[in-house]
């Protein structure tokens, strides 16, 4: 194995496997660590003090923290396609061959050309975003943005597609509960003692929490021994389930929480068919929220010098990870935990070079500590730190009183006391309250069915989270309706946390309240003095807090300093709205196995296998796959083919699969008068064995959707819809038979799925269906005329469905079978029509002969137009009401000029017709004022030989003949068209009742 | 947000479509257009319990009639249209 000696590593303890090493690489350099490191703590391991350059100035960074709340340590994880920027180090576990590069830095991290930018600082103020947008947009965007993005970026982005799967799931507990603490493990204990069904989500590898870096005594037993009991228990207890690297991100209504599942992030790719992500959507009908607290930074000059690391994170390097972030020690604190880092530091053998104490009063036992540690405790602040890239040096402090001091050390432990976790409890604009005794915010109620325990709810000592998190989850279980025995809490000692609040410490340099986008003290100040005092505009002007760490750091820092400036309290000061999710969740989770082609669900036609086999060219129509042609060989392009099937079906016969239409079947003895009022036109009247076209309008008169319904018995008829709005229509239809008509005695049902239906047409269709139809069926004009619609038996017996509806013109059927035998159907039709030369077509077929016919589809049905505009405003029953009756007579939608369908051909019969072109009156200059309306279909009709096409113009019926402009500025093109008669095919419609 | 279907029981929100107001009523048939027009366009913009048409489009298919507060997203009743299933109104 290559690399050095971990020279930063103690010579045994922590929570590692030395038995497994593991070689990485950061920044091209060869290191080793361990199995239960994470990135930061091999990196401290060995000795790798400079981890990143900052945001804007470029500035040496270190690692500040040893957990989800690290705003410095970020950087590229793994390469090529699965390179990720920002990934926090604290967070990345250190396997074999993890490859890591630094962010910002160019062209090394030691020598980086950027930091240049120290030098333009002033540029870089708060509110430079929107000062520098005051500058000549010409300037913004040729220099400054582009040169801005260059020099202020946090990491590249792998730009080529996520090889890796992400999954999403859902989950059904009674009792969720966020974090493995004290608080978390005995909320866990109860519920699950209790009876309930609990899920636990800690977002770290290990469980414990605090603990893991802390110890304690707990019921007599270390806390490693109490960890390992608890979490027997907890397996052997029938519904608990433990959820490691997963971090609950956000609360949502009705108790529905997310939550991501680092699941494979630990190994340099997942395993074969494992994701790498999960998405969970958790359904908790009660939350314990024991998310613990953060250490919280002091902000002082140079305090984001490498080597500046929070008290508590220091004691973690130290004992869960026996690494040591420096040898020489110096602490900074404004409590009594900060000092547990002394007593850490000591017993590790660390040399501690002083201890400064904001606090007027030290205790007698850190006074005897320090004695027997050889340090010296100073009464006092932190006012700056000397040092760069290669860590801290000197740190100088103000002394009470005013005298100075100065102290060499290669590191500083920081601890400004520490913040509740109060995201998950505010995520509903909740707004936490703040409590005097620790300086900090605590949840102020929380979402419905949720509640915070132990350090969330600002109980700090070990007993209290015990207690808390305890009779959290007895109490959530019991709401749940699980009252088992809880049994007893587990008990431990509080230890003493008394603070003196401080925040800031004046000094010559930059001070940074917000590490990761370097926002310092006097940005907030500076915004301040510009009147940005509210915080939400503190947090916009200056963008502190609105990096990817969400502030978790910096933002009571930046709080209190507003509130000095500004001559408030903290509280009248108040936070800013907290928004999920806690930490950064990659957008393919979300998306989950909802990207490529299973991006959204498929569906299949009945013949679709059999289209595939003949080479079909398919079209995406909603969710379908339809056959849009079915090319030859030696054809050259669509419209060749287009051209073929059309004529083949004017010609002959031909075939196409139309199952993609809605179909719905009413039954019920009221089944025509339902039909009645949600059609413009009667059913009630129609003949069994019969068809009729139907139109439905929308409740304020326009149209909604169109298609045939055929009555199959007294009390039965079939409609169908247009593929679009198959669903919708069915869920109109149910809202007028559930909510505006519910005494009628009527049923629906959806059998879109149910039928495989086939136009076939074409002069020879007669011809071709008696040699599938049982011979029996007569299917001559007299027997089966145009517009009926029967069940028939096809030879063989099976029963099947036939409608003399035409859509191309042609003599026509529609043959419906169930679904299951529409590719034998297919199969059969063209071997029983290979004598007829029968030939499938597609859905561009389809639409050129609807056009020639002058039907109407989506373009003209596009929810602008009345049944008058469409041409077909006699339909509309005067005799009845119906849905959209009334308002179809408003003034507007009956106005002599409004815009109607009419046909459009070119009169240069060689010209292509192109729909989106601009109708406007012949000699008149195009314009908005003389915009008459435009081309809504068109198609190469085999049958004129030229393009042809359907539009909407305004008063089009009273003008046929006249020749306007088509104007189409979109593709530079302006020619003469003729308004003609919109059925350019059998005007009288013999064909299709021959 | 969750949806409890008098039909179903509790289910999540993707398996329902929401439609609006549930309190207009549509108009007798000579009620005149002015009471459509109402109908049709004006809606009240409630802060606070609304009773609301929900469609339960990815379960039983029916009509519900949801009172939801437009402040908290809590749902206090769930009842089915006059018009769901099989028995009919004054049947
Ligand atoms: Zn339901």
């Amino acid at each position: 194995m290559v690399g050095g000696p971990q020279t930063h590593r103690l010579s045994n303890g922590g929570l590692i496997d030395r038995s497994a090493p593991l070689s990485f690489r950061f920044d091209g350099k060869t290191f080793v660590g361990y199995q239960g490191d994470t990135l930061a703590s091999a990196l401290i391991a060995n000795g790798v003090k400079l981890v990143g350059r900052s945001f804007k100035y470029h500035r040496p960074r270190g690692i500040l923290t040893a957990g989800s709340e690290e705003p410095n340590a970020l950087v590229e994880l793994r390469t090529g396609a699965r390179r990720e920027p920002n990934t926090k180090a604290t967070m990345a576990e250190l396997y074999e061959g993890l490859e890591a590069a630094s962010q910002n830095r160019w062209p090394s991290l030691r020598y980086d050309f950027m930091a240049v930018n120290q030098l333009f600082a002033p540029i870089f103020v708060a509110g430079f975003y929107y000062k520098t947008f005051m500058w000549p947009a010409k300037f913004w965007e040729a220099i400054y943005e582009p040169a801005i993005r260059r020099a202020a970026g946090l990491g590249r982005a792998a730009g080529i597609a996520d090889p890796d799967h992400y999954d999403k799931a859902w989950a059904h507990c009674d009792v969720l509960i966020a974090g493995s603490g004290p608080a978390g493990l005995a909320a866990a204990l109860a519920a699950g003692r209790s009876g309930a069904r609990v899920i636990l989500c800690e977002e770290d590898f290990a469980l414990g929490g605090r603990l893991l870096s802390d110890g304690g005594t707990i019921d007599g037993l270390p806390a490693a021994e109490w960890i390992s009991r608890t979490l027997a228990e907890l397996a052997a207890l029938p519904d608990v389930r433990i959820m490691t690297r997963t971090t609950l991100f956000g609360v949502y209504d009705g108790g529905t929480y997310g939550a991501i599942e680092r699941v494979n992030d630990h190994l340099p790719s997942p395993p074969e068919h494992q994701v790498r992500q999960r998405l969970w959507r958790i359904v908790a009908k009660r939350c314990v929220v024991a998310a613990g607290s953060i250490e919280r930074p002091i902000v002082f000059a140079g305090n984001d010098t490498p080597g500046v690391m929070m008290a508590s994170a220091m004691r973690t390097y130290v004992t869960r990870y026996a690494a040591t972030p420096a040898k020489r020690v110096a602490l900074f604190t404004n409590n009594e935990d900060g000092w547990r880092t002394a007593e850490t530091a000591l017993g590790a053998g660390l040399q501690i070079a002083a201890v400064i104490d904001a606090r007027a009063e030290v205790s007698p036992a850190h006074r005897s500590l320090a004695s027997k540690g050889g340090f010296t405790v100073l009464n006092g602040s932190v006012s700056g730190v000397e040092g760069g890239k290669d860590g801290v040096k000197k740190i100088s402090v103000s002394m009470t009183g005013g005298a100075r001091a100065e102290v060499e050390a290669d590191g500083l432990a920081v601890s400004g006391g520490w913040n509740p976790a109060v995201g998950l409890t505010s995520y509903h604009r909740g707004r936490p309250k703040w409590q005097d005794h620790i300086a900090a915010f605590v949840p102020d109620g929380a979402p419905p069915g949720m509640v915070a325990a132990g350090a969330a709810n600002g109980a700090f000592g070990l007993g209290a989270c015990l207690r808390e998190g305890f009779a959290a989850g007895a109490a959530a279980a019991s709401d749940a309706g699980r009252n088992g025995k809880a049994g007893t809490a587990p008990s431990a000692d509080d230890e003493a946390y008394s603070l003196t609040p401080l925040w800031h410490v004046a000094g010559k340099g930059k001070a940074f309240v917000d590490y990761q986008h370097d926002v310092t003290a006097s940005d907030v100040e500076l915004a301040q003095r510009e009147g940005f005092e509210s915080v939400e505009h503190l947090k916009r002007y200056t963008t502190l807090g609105m990096a990817t760490d969400q502030g978790k750091t910096s933002n009571i820092a930046g709080l209190a300093i507003m509130a000095a400036v500004s001559g408030k309290s903290i509280p009248e000061t108040g936070t800013t709205i907290y928004r999920p999710p806690y930490v950064p969740v990659a957008i393919g989770a979300f998306a989950g196995h909802h990207r490529d082609e299973t991006f959204h669900a498929t569906r299949l036609t009945p013949s679709h296998h059999w289209a595939a086999e003949q080479g079909a060219i398919f079209v995406d129509t909603g969710l379908w796959k339809r056959a849009q042609w079915y090319p030859r060989a030696g054809e050259k392009d669509w419209l060749e083919s287009v051209t073929r099937e059309v004529k083949a079906v004017r010609g002959g016969v031909g075939f196409c699969d139309v199952s993609t239409l809605g179909k719905i079947d009413v039954h019920g003895p009221d089944a025509g008068t339902f039909l009645d009022r949600v059609y413009i036109n009667s059913f009630s009247n129609l003949a069994v064995g019969k068809a009729r076209y139907g139109l439905m309008l929308r409740e304020d008169g326009l149209v909604y959707d169109d298609g045939t319904t055929s009555r199959l018995a007294d009390d039965h008829y079939f409609l169908t819809t247009t593929t679009a709005k198959a669903g919708l229509v069915m869920q109109h239809l149910e809202f007028c038979r559930q909510v505006l008509f519910p005494e009628l005695d009527v049923q629906l049902t959806s059998v879109s799925d149910q039928w495989a239906q086939f136009s076939v047409a074409g002069p020879k269709t007669r011809d071709l269906l008696k040699e599938i139809v049982d011979p029996a069926e007569d299917l001559s004009n007299e027997g089966f005329p145009f517009m009926g619609a029967r069940e028939v038996a096809l030879r063989g017996g099976l029963k099947a469905r036939l409608f003399r509806i035409s859509f191309s013109g042609e003599m026509a059927f529609e043959i419906s079978v169930p679904a299951r035998y529409g590719e034998a159907l297919v199969r059969n039709l063209m071997q029983a029509g290979a004598p007829f030369g029968v030939t499938p077509y597609g859905t561009e077929a389809l639409g050129v002969m609807r056009v020639e016919k002058g039907h109407v589809a989506g373009p003209e049905l596009n929810g602008t137009t009345t049944a008058a505009d469409l041409g077909l405003g006699k339909m509309m029953s005067t005799k009845k009401d119906f849905i959209g009756r009334v308002m179809a007579g408003r003034e507007a939608l009956v106005a002599p000029d409004r815009q109607v369908v009419v046909g459009i051909k070119p009169t240069d019969k060689a010209r292509r017709l192109r729909s989106g072109a601009h109708i406007i009156p012949k000699g008149q200059t195009p314009g908005p004022d003389n915009d008459q309306g435009y081309v809504t279909s068109v198609c190469f009709s085999p049958t004129l030989d030229q393009w042809i096409g359907l539009g909407l113009v305004e008063r089009g019926r009273e003008r046929i003949g006249e020749i306007v402009h088509a104007h189409d500025p979109l593709r530079g093109e302006d020619y003469e068209v003729e308004l003609c008669n919109p059925v350019f095919y059998d005007p009288d419609g013999g064909r299709q009742r021959g | 947000m969750r949806i409890t279907c008098p039909f179903c029981g509790e289910r999540e929100l993707g398996e329902f479509t929401y439609l609006g107001d549930a309190k207009p009523a549509r108009p007798a048939v000579d009620a005149g257009e002015d009471a459509v027009f109402d109908y049709v366009y004006l809606r009240d913009n409630v802060a606070g319990a609304m009773s609301e048409h929900w469609y339960h489009g990815g379960g039983c298919r029916a009509w519900l009639k949801v009172t939801r507060n437009t402040l908290t997203h809590e749902i206090s009743v769930v009842e089915p249209a006059a018009g769901v299933g099989a028995a009919k109104v004054g049947a």
